[in-house]
């Protein structure tokens, strides 16, 4: 939009008429322009839990597609940018074993294991070293539910997020990234220059009745569900595998369990 | 006193006019990275801190060490560092905004850096670094002007000056400490996920902070009539050498652990540091070997006395300390930190052109900054007649 003289006068009387009528009616004015205090309203239709996890059935995770589709669904729907290089940004991702679990490795694990790929992706940690760290509070964790979050507007680019995820977790747009997002998604914001981002267990689909991304592209392999119902999918599937967590004896206490 | 500045010999303004430049194009290519972010830097997502931290860890440790000054002077009544003490506390001035300055340039969105005022998370470390640096100017530009008006001025300082100085001493130890949380804190990074973090900090910053000092009084005493004095000058490399025989038995305690404890997570930074990884050198194995020689022949040149008190070898041992105290630090420290990666990967950071000359540009700053309120200090000196040295 091309802005003339005459448009930018108009704009700035308004604004000043605005302002001094504001001022004018007091405080009770103030208030009843922007209409009042605001309020959260959850929709209805909102999945709810004391505590979101993961459980990643990885025996069904095989062919690269089976990996491929996941981590589209997560990145195409969040305007996670693909660049190339050691700056990347990335969401959730694989790895090897020897990486995604160093203390559990070793050469003897059946070959599937030790030659196989694991997704990766924000642990959601029940003690987060990252929001310990944050100056800001730019990086928090939502206690009603667990998940923990980033506010991209508050973030300062510090960095010392980055430093303090044992899980590396956590991507810095060291440059614009919008011109490496193929398809935006109007839905959802596209982050700027100089902030951290990371996986965030999609609040917004949960907020419409929609499990994560990743979840609802694995056609089953991942389950999400909460840790503090018995009856849930999550606990049902902890109590009858065997899972292992992402460096469990750092103490940060993952929400992503790994049914090896 | 500021208009002492505007009386000086030619080569006064030439070597500010010099560093000016300097500071000119450190903010020109400043610019570049604030058009085009720090993709411009060699950091990355595994190694995500970088050149401009690891010298704003550096320069704290330089701000904190004005304290080996004071303290001898003021729990000791050490006098003969009474002439010395303005201008260590010049330095931590200058040496503390290049610290803020450091920080900022690493911030993505630079602009909101009042954020961690606005927002105040007493549980991050960064938000009580930021209070304790800001205070440590604050005591330090106080103390150090309002001394020296009242020596120029011919009066006693004011009483409450005292209690503020006896502040800064243990202020000086918290700005070091509280930087060494930083690291010290985070699970996950082996090479600084130790308790000795701290006290390595101290020591290092005490050795290699008074050298600084003394290196650039040194300099004065080349340019100027100035003599900081023959005792004043034994005694603080003799403070020198203590700190760098603590800090070298501290490195030494770090590899011990790691290697007698034979935990593989422990002894990988170290050992990439020093020897690469998979048998491949990195660049930065050859700067920490030369640490550790240079620390060591600094040792050899500082611990006997005939050798320490030569003037001919004191510089020679002194440069060799900083640079060695400034690898460790300047260097090893962040690379040790974020190699290996959590992956158990090596990514490999090399600082670009554009990170140091930023860098210098901030130094650039900071020795403006110095130069300006030596200057002062000396003149004050010169006109009160303590320019010249007494018995």
């Amino acid at each position: 939009m091309k802005k003339t003289r005459r448009d930018f006068l108009k704009i700035a009387g308004l604004s000043a008429f605005a302002l001094g009528s504001a001022a004018a009616m007091g405080p009770a004015g103030a208030l009843a322009a922007s209409g009042g205090e605001g309020r959260y309203i959850t929709s209805p239709k909102e999945l709810k839990s004391k505590r979101w996890v993961m459980v990643i059935d990885t025996r069904r995770f095989t062919a690269p597609q089976d990996f491929q589709t996941v981590i589209d669904a997560c990145h195409s729907e969040h305007n996670v940018p693909s660049i190339p290089g050691d700056q990347e940004i990335k969401w959730i991702w694989t790895d090897t074993f020897p990486h995604a679990f160093p203390d559990e490795a070793h050469q003897y694990l059946p070959d599937r294991v030790i030659n196989g790929n694991f997704l990766l992706l924000c642990n959601q940690c029940e003690n987060p070293p990252c929001v310990r760290v944050c100056p800001t509070g730019a990086t928090f964790r939502n206690e009603a539910n667990g998940i923990v979050v980033m506010d991209p507007h508050r973030c300062i680019g510090c960095r010392f997020c980055m430093a303090g995820c044992p899980y590396g977790s956590r991507s810095f747009n060291f440059q614009d990234p919008q011109p490496h997002i193929k398809n935006i998604n109007p839905a959802y914001p596209a982050r700027t220059r100089g902030v951290v981002e990371k996986c965030t267990f999609c609040p917004e689909r949960l907020a419409a009745g929609k499990l994560p991304a990743c979840v609802e592209a694995s056609k089953g392999a991942i389950l999400f569900g909460d840790l503090n119902d018995p009856n849930s999918s999550v606990r049902k599937a902890l109590a009858s595998n065997l899972t292992i967590q992402r460096k469990a004896s750092l103490g940060t206490g993952p929400s992503v369990y790994y049914i090896i | 006193m500021l208009e002492l500045l505007l009386k000086g010999r030619p080569r006064f303004y030439l070597w500010m006019g010099f560093l000016a430049s300097v500071v000119g194009l450190g903010a020109i290519v400043y610019i570049f990275q604030l058009i085009y972010g720090l993709q411009l830097t060699g950091m990355s997502r595994n190694v995500s801190w970088g050149f401009y931290i690891s010298q704003f860890t550096y320069f704290v440790g330089v701000a904190a060490s004005a304290v080996m000054l004071v303290l001898p002077a003021y729990f000791h009544h050490y006098t003969k560092f009474k002439r010395i003490i303005i201008f260590g506390e010049f330095m931590a001035v200058g040496a503390v905004i290049m610290c803020m300055l450091f920080i900022v340039v690493d911030l993505g969105q630079p602009q909101r850096v009042l954020n961690v005022l606005l927002h105040p998370t007493p549980n991050s470390v960064m938000f009580w670094d930021m209070t304790v640096l800001s205070g440590y100017l604050l005591l330090n530009l106080v103390i150090g002007w309002t001394t020296l008006e009242c020596e120029r001025h011919n009066v006693n300082p004011p009483a409450w000056i005292k209690p503020l100085v006896y502040l800064s001493v243990f202020w000086a130890f918290s700005i070091h400490t509280v930087t060494a949380f930083l690291y010290a804190g985070l699970p996950g990074r082996h090479y600084w996920l130790t308790a000795i973090m701290a006290a390595r900090f101290l020591a290092s910053a005490f050795c290699s902070g008074p050298a600084i000092l003394l290196l650039l009084l040194l300099v004065v005493r080349k340019c100027t009539d100035f003599d900081p004095g023959k005792e004043a000058m034994k005694t603080l490399s003799t403070i020198i050498t203590y700190a760098m025989c603590i800090n070298v038995f501290f490195y030494l305690l770090e590899l011990f652990t790691a290697y007698y404890s034979g935990i593989p997570g422990h002894q990988h930074p170290i050992s990439f540091l020093f020897s690469g990884h998979d048998g491949h050198m990195a660049w930065v194995n050859g700067w920490m070997w030369t640490a550790a020689i240079f620390a060591i022949a600094s040792l050899a040149l500082l611990v006997p006395p005939q050798l320490r008190y030569n003037d001919k070898l004191l510089p020679l041992a002194l440069i060799m300390l900083v640079i060695a105290s400034w690898i460790d630090k300047g260097l090893g420290l962040l690379i040790g930190g974020f190699t290996p990666t959590p992956f158990e990967t090596v990514t490999i950071y090399t600082p670009t052109f554009v990170e140091i000359l930023v860098g210098l540009g901030i130094y650039g700053i900071g020795a403006l900054i110095i130069s300006a309120l030596w200057k002062i200090a000396m003149d004050v000196k010169k006109e009160r007649g303590t320019f010249e040295l007494q018995n």
